[in-house]
């Protein structure tokens, strides 16, 4: 896949898996794994990237003795999603118009 | 214990990058073995889940701007040698002058971009001016009774029009073929010079 194309994609996909709830990340790894494989090192860049934009809030809470750190979804991410929503909705008639296309040529 | 075994491998190998940002992803990855832990699995299979420390280092390092790297190893540099100071300062009649002609090249080499797009404009400008002054030229040689005279010069100014607006064209051609190919040589150098530092 495209890797820039991926990058948007995983970047909506934490956001949405702290949409719900405040989640910590070995939960968010483990709530992608059905849909995405995310490395360590993968998902804290995108958590660097996504709070350094205001998408996300970090804070420290005390867990059995240590520190865990909670993602917190904020409206800029929240607006992010929906973005993506029709952004994909747009991409989504395009590729409908493009097999179209090549459905058409296949009746030649 | 090997989780602390894995952590302090990792820190020293990742002392070439910005000691916050090496802390901050070893606190992420002791949080991501705890968090394995505590779902039953043992320390082992938790560290050997994150990964070789060798494939952690090398993906860390790729996502690091070469910027911040080079930030890093001159920031210990500078606190650390009297002696390169004192080098820079001696070799400072050789380097600064060096400096100098770098960007005394770069500025001679953008006025001269510049002055080959204004010499076509003063070129067609010219022949702008002939052509009035032919034109005008008929009146002055009409007054002075020399018709058949003004009439040629009439000619030549007519002619000259047409030299004007297709020398118009053809400087305005060159113009956006300097103008593009100039856009397009800077892109080049931007787009490698960011592909070094990403990748």
């Amino acid at each position: 896949m495209d890797t820039q194309l991926k990058r948007g994609l995983l970047d909506v996909c934490v956001l949405a898996a702290i949409k719900g709830e405040d989640s910590y990340g070995y939960k968010i790894i483990k709530d992608l794994t059905p849909y995405i494989r995310l490395s360590e090192s993968t998902l804290y860049t995108i958590l660097k990237r996504l709070e350094s934009a205001g998408m996300l809030t970090v804070r420290n809470v005390e867990h059995d003795g240590r520190l865990r750190k909670y993602y917190h979804i904020t409206e800029a991410g929240l607006k992010r999603i929906e973005e993506f929503k029709v952004e994909w909705g747009e991409i989504f008639a395009i590729y409908r118009f493009i097999t179209k296309e090549d459905n058409e040529n296949g009746e030649k | 214990m090997v989780k602390n075994e894995f952590l302090e491998n990792l820190r020293r190998r990742l002392s070439g990058i910005p000691q916050v940002d090496a802390n901050e992803r070893l606190s992420f990855y002791s949080e991501m073995i705890d968090d394995r832990i505590e779902e039953g699995l043992s320390e082992e299979q938790a560290v050997a889940e994150l990964g070789t420390v060798d494939e952690i280092v090398s993906q860390i390092l790729s996502e690091v701007p070469l910027t911040a790297i080079v930030r890093e190893k001159v920031k210990r540099n500078r606190a650390l040698r009297v002696g390169e100071i004192l080098l820079i300062i001696l070799g400072s009649p050789l380097w600064i002058s060096l400096l100098v002609a770098v960007f005394a090249a770069v500025i001679s080499v953008y006025v001269s971009i510049w002055s080959v797009i204004v010499a076509v404009w003063a070129v067609d400008f010219s022949f702008a001016v002939v052509a009035v002054s032919g034109i005008f030229s008929l009146f002055v040689f009409s007054a002075m009774g020399k018709v058949v005279s003004g009439i040629a010069m009439l000619g030549v100014g007519i002619a000259f029009v047409g030299v004007t607006i297709l020398g118009f064209l053809i400087c305005l051609w060159i113009t956006k073929g300097i103008i593009g190919a100039t856009k397009w040589v800077f892109l080049k150098i931007k787009s490698g010079l960011i592909r070094k530092e990403t990748v």
